[in-house]
């Protein structure tokens, strides 16, 4: 029996000790309420709670430092989501499917636009319908670029720069992407055919689930230097695009369930859970896997490019603006591994860092970060509900040395969604949200209701124990005006 | 009750029950779809066929799951309507399922939440009072919303 037990090191950091099968200790950020919850759900002895998750995730070979995660941690599959691990490929380090997900590159791409927020309240409505009708959303939505084999392959291995190539975008919207949204090491031949046929249709698709569209504006700033190299103020208009590499990801991760199974077996790894199936790094499997997940990475960022053109296209035309006007803030993923160089023990590792629904925040100082934002770290977007706020935050040298430069993406569920969807009604939820200022299209009212704020944490709690901890930064704080859900 | 819904924070627990495995599998892919569409709003028009393998019966189940999920991108379908064969090959387990169904009508047939993959996280199957009377199988996973 594992005993899950925490011991407080500071107000915000948690430790899970060391024992049993454990090679590392887990490592909890987060504020008494968090910690809290946590505990409650892992003693109701749930068929899946976070908390053992975390225990299953140091149980893997070659984990360095600790089991991380994040404050906006809650079950997931194998890892918790808001889990971060990083694994020493020279010490027998594996890449687990649970860690990346069936989302590959699940993210943000936030624009900044010149518009302010008394500019939206003007067209608000006419705003939420055009971005509603110009945006592919939704169960068995389809985009308007539609690529046949050839073409996806491209996808797979120029990644943000093939929309680019077709006229969806600028190339200077590369420079304020991850990996200049490109990322290296694909192989499309590691990709099955169905994975790729799949996603024919699909580029330039949101999705659906907790997939949106959001516009806000900038309510407060807490950090006035970061604030100006990022180019926000108060009042200016934002648009933050929430989504990942669509069926291609998902059919790449559905392919490689069987082979990293077998290969777990193969090679001996003890596994707790089933869904932390992986492979050693440099193992055959392991190395196709993490091409496959390359490609699925780079078809995020084209997926993404192409639906922020969508989306400046929509805003030209409804205000007057010419496409350029509206610049990159940032593109980042959630749902990732990436060899990554960190220094453990004073020593510079390569290692392969998973991030499962946490966001890559690179403070101060790392060489990945564009010019303009060397001096502060990137920006990163956490995203609240959609009636309560979101966060541009960003990475610090704390959270560099202690996190493998990593922080939370949003507020993080506190109510599964069968029971939101018997608490909630989408029509009306639409309604209170209106009356507070935001207006809401949705694909799906069901859908809707299962996106309930009250069906989340508390995004102020998880900005705050994220910030307190040190880990990242509050930069600004945002508030949402136009949400259009898949 | 032929299947379940089982509560889970990000996503969600389909549970198909049945007097045989078949039906069990079945039951577990209609759980699946109702997560996407209403159920009885979906004729079963049109029929498609499709295999899978595994090593495991459970394992099947999710191969199953995600072969009907590559489908319904592929052709457009929603299913309502589902048979499966099981039979033992070599070592492992092979699958033929047949689904029924129409293309997608968001508005007609109520569009939920896109399903996008079956996973391995709690994924279980039990057989309750064997060659007695109330004989039963269950089998469940958690898909990824």
């Amino acid at each position: 029996m594992v005993n899950l037990e925490l011991k407080r090191i500071s107000d915000y950091v948690w430790e899970l000790p060391k024992q049993g099968e454990m090679r590392v200790p887990g490592r909890i950020y987060g504020d008494q309420r968090i910690i809290d919850h946590l505990l409650k759900e892992s003693g109701a002895a749930k068929e899946w709670n976070a908390l053992l998750q975390v225990y299953n995730v140091a149980t893997l070979p070659g984990i360095v430092k600790a089991s991380l995660a994040m404050p906006d941690i809650h079950p997931g599959y194998g890892f918790p989501i808001g889990g971060v691990a990083a694994f020493d490929p020279k010490d027998g380090g594996v890449v687990a499917m649970g860690g990346i997900g069936f989302d590959i590159n699940c993210g943000v791409r936030t624009l900044r636009t010149p518009l302010k927020r008394h500019d939206i309240e003007a067209k608000k409505e006419e705003l939420a319908d055009r971005l509603f009708r110009d945006i592919p959303a939704g169960l068995g939505s389809t985009g308007e670029l539609k690529l046949s084999m050839k073409e996806i392959d491209q996808v797979l291995m120029q990644g943000a720069e093939f929309a680019i190539a077709r006229g969806y975008g600028f190339p200077e919207d590369l420079e304020y992407t991850e990996e200049r949204g490109r990322i290296a090491g694909c192989d499309p031949g590691t990709v099955s055919p169905q994975a790729k046929e799949r996603q024919f249709k699909q580029v330039g698709t949101l999705g659906s689930g907790n997939h949106y569209l959001e516009v806000q504006y900038v309510e407060e700033i807490y950090d006035e230097v970061a604030a100006k190299a990022y180019g926000l103020e108060k009042d200016q208009v934002l648009v933050a695009i929430h989504c990942g590499s669509r069926a291609l990801g998902h059919q790449i991760g559905q392919d490689y369930l069987q082979e990293l199974e077998r290969a777990s077996k193969k090679y001996g790894i003890p596994i707790r859970e089933r869904e932390l199936v992986c492979a050693p790094i440099e193992s055959p499997e392991g190395e196709r896997y993490i091409s496959a997940v390359n490609c699925g990475i780079n078809c995020a960022f084209a997926n993404r490019q192409a639906l922020a053109h969508l989306v400046r296209k929509t805003l030209a035309a409804t205000f007057g603006l010419r496409l350029e006007e509206i610049k990159m803030l940032y593109d980042v993923g959630h749902n990732t591994a990436k060899f990554e160089v960190h220094e453990v023990d004073g020593q510079r590792k390569r290692l392969l860092v998973h991030r499962k629904g946490s966001t890559r925040a690179f403070g101060p100082g790392r060489e990945e970060n564009p010019q303009r934002y060397r001096d502060v770290g990137h920006p990163i977007f956490i995203g609240g509900t959609m009636g309560t706020y979101s966060y541009i935050m960003r990475g610090t040298e704390k959270g560099l040395r202690e996190a493998f430069g990593s922080g939370i993406h949003g507020a993080g569920r506190e109510m599964s969604r069968e029971k939101a969807k018997k608490q909630f009604r989408g029509e009306q939820l639409r309604e209170e949200l209106k009356k507070q200022g935001i207006t809401v299209r949705g694909h799906s009212m069901a859908g809707l209701a299962e996106e309930a704020p009250g069906a989340y944490k508390d995004i102020e709690i998880v900005a705050a124990a994220a910030h307190n901890s040190g880990i990242n930064q509050r930069v600004a704080r945002l508030r949402p005006m136009v949400v259009v859900k898949g | 009750m032929p299947f379940e819904i089982l509560e889970h924070e990000a996503d969600a627990g389909v549970r198909g029950i049945g007097r045989t495995l078949e039906e069990a599998f079945s039951e577990g892919a209609r759980g699946m779809f109702s997560l996407m569409v209403e159920l009885e709003r979906v004729s079963p028009k049109e029929r498609v066929e499709l295999e899978c393998r595994a090593d495991s019966l459970e394992t099947l189940f999710v191969a199953w799951l995600g072969e009907l999920l590559l489908k319904r991108d592929l052709t457009g379908l929603v299913f309502s309507k589902f048979a499966v064969r099981i039979s033992r090959e070599g070592e492992g387990y092979r699958l033929h399922g047949e689904a029924w169904g129409e293309p997608l009508d968001p508005q007609r047939h109520g569009a939920k939440v896109e399903v996008k993959a079956a996973t391995y996280a709690g994924l279980k199957l039990e057989r309750r009072a064997p060659s007695g009377p109330g004989e039963e199988y269950l089998i469940q996973c958690v898909v990824d919303l």
